[in-house]
């Protein structure tokens, strides 16, 4: 009970303004510490891992202060790993609690892994359609589609 | 703040497909049966009398960015008949994008001399992306191995013209079904058609499994075998062959083994249905051999002229020209 309620403090108190990003997997959090380029933060900052959690065994979560997210960067963060949970605090208030979903289109995200597509040989956005049911993403240009799962971010 | 690019872009995206839906031919893979016939109404037309002036004070721009001699003359051959002038390069190493100008750049520049880009290119989505950056149509003649919808609009016009119906039809594809585009593209467009496919092709070259899944998913009905005889192609009404390419295989071994095994010769054709035809897209090496010209049922040489008329219609259908105009043209 009693450390329930330090990792309920370590959520969200302290933080007047900023972002908390939670239920992320144990295995890639330092992959979301790196895709939120949190290495060149000045705001401080708080990682934990390996934290109880009754949903999910064990997760990982982050704290940024004074910093708010896009949706482009939350989209990055959705193809890596869906259903993480942002929480957004303002004045010591949560204004917005949310489960980070993959959104039906990524735009200048993803590359391409065709290598004859236009996409990788030209100065150009790529554009992707998620198909959710199968985990897969197709190109908007050539067709060709790849796994969820194997994706390389631009 | 929360402003971000995301749906601006996105916005910007949708703004450039409708766009592209406007005008421009990247693919009549979704086109619907009254799309396809008004074309083939067209190019029936066009067929009746191919020489006009209904493009008069136009311009036409090929930009082959990747040689292709046949489909190039097809597409000049069209405009000129129809009165446009035509402007363009054939190869790219004579033009500025060997120097580094990006595709966007070039099509940008020609927009500002031409009403319509006929464009081939070996980059797959070329064409697409031209049809994004530019107000002015884009016509695919060709992107990788991607999509080339004018060879396929001259197939379907082919079979219509043969077989007096798109509908209900044998059609069996032979050779390269792996890599041939061809063969994809016209698979697609007789969806609406309920055809039969026979897909005859050695195992390294068999239909890749997205079309098969395809099929099933669309309801088309498809058999696959690898005999190519007399007695296999006998209920065929439309005999679709490849090419075998050696650089297509892996195990050199395997290609020795099926090289001639996918080859057409004049006495396979003993127990065809009468109204069968022979296609292809041309050009042919070896598979079929030189005495089935000579056979009523060798179409491949008119196909190839087809392609005229299939061209004529789909470069006055992204001009937005309409049918009645070119039946009432004086």
């Amino acid at each position: 009970m009693i450390s329930e309620m330090k990792n309920k403090d370590l959520l969200v108190a302290a933080l007047q303004n900023g972002s908390v990003i939670d239920h992320i997997p144990t295995d890639k959090l330092f992959t979301i510490v790196k895709l939120l380029e949190l290495d060149k933060c000045e705001e401080p900052v708080t990682i934990g891992n390996n934290l109880e959690s009754s949903k999910m065994g064990k997760k990982g979560l982050v704290k940024v202060s004074g910093k708010f997210f896009t949706d482009q960067d939350l989209s990055r963060l959705a193809v890596v790993c869906p259903n993480m949970r942002l929480t957004v605090i303002r004045d010591y208030e949560v204004v917005e609690k949310r489960e980070i979903a993959l959104p039906d289109t990524l735009i200048n995200l993803v590359k391409c892994a065709n290598p004859v597509c236009i996409t990788n040989n030209e100065p150009m956005k790529t554009y992707f359609e998620v198909d959710k049911l199968k985990g897969l993403v197709q190109c908007h240009y050539c067709r060709k589609t790849q796994k969820l799962g194997n994706i390389k971010l631009i | 703040m929360l402003i971000d690019n995301y749906f601006v872009t996105l916005h910007e995206f949708r703004k450039k497909r409708l766009r592209m839906e406007n005008r421009s031919i990247v693919s009549i893979a979704d086109y619907s049966k009254e799309k396809i016939q008004y074309l083939l109404d067209m190019a029936q037309e066009f067929e009746r009398q191919p020489n006009r002036t209904i493009l008069h004070g136009k311009v036409v721009a090929t930009l082959f960015f990747e040689p292709s001699t046949r489909t190039r003359l097809s597409f000049e051959t069209a405009a000129n008949r129809l009165g446009a002038r035509v402007i363009g390069f054939t190869d790219p190493k004579v033009t500025s994008s060997s120097k580094g100008e990006t595709l966007k750049d070039t099509i940008k520049m020609v927009s500002n001399y031409a009403d319509v880009i006929v464009m081939r290119h070996k980059l797959e989505g070329a064409a697409l992306y031209a049809s994004e950056v530019t107000d002015i149509p884009i016509i695919n003649a060709g992107d990788g191995s991607n999509l080339h919808p004018s060879q396929t609009m001259l197939d379907l016009y082919s079979i219509y013209k043969t077989q007096g119906t798109l509908e209900n039809l044998n059609i069996y594809m032979v050779g390269d079904l792996k890599y041939g585009r061809t063969v994809h593209s016209l698979l697609m467009s007789m969806r609406p058609y309920n055809p039969t496919f026979h897909f005859i092709a050695p195992k390294e070259l068999e239909m890749p499994e997205e079309y098969k899944e395809y099929c099933k998913a669309k309801h088309i009905k498809y058999i696959e075998q690898q005999d190519f005889t007399e007695d296999t192609i006998a209920d065929a009404d439309i005999l679709y062959m490849t090419r075998v390419q050696r650089e297509r295989f892996t195990d050199l071994m395997e290609y020795e083994r099926v090289k001639d095994a996918y080859i057409l010769r004049a006495d396979m054709l003993g127990k065809c249905r009468e109204n069968m035809k022979i296609l292809h897209p041309l050009p042919r090496v070896n598979e079929i051999e030189y005495d089935v010209d000579d056979s009523p049922h060798a179409y491949y040489f008119q196909q190839a002229q087809n392609g005229l008329y299939a061209r004529q219609a789909l470069i006055c259908d992204v001009l937005g020209i309409t049918l009645d105009d070119i039946r009432n043209e004086k």
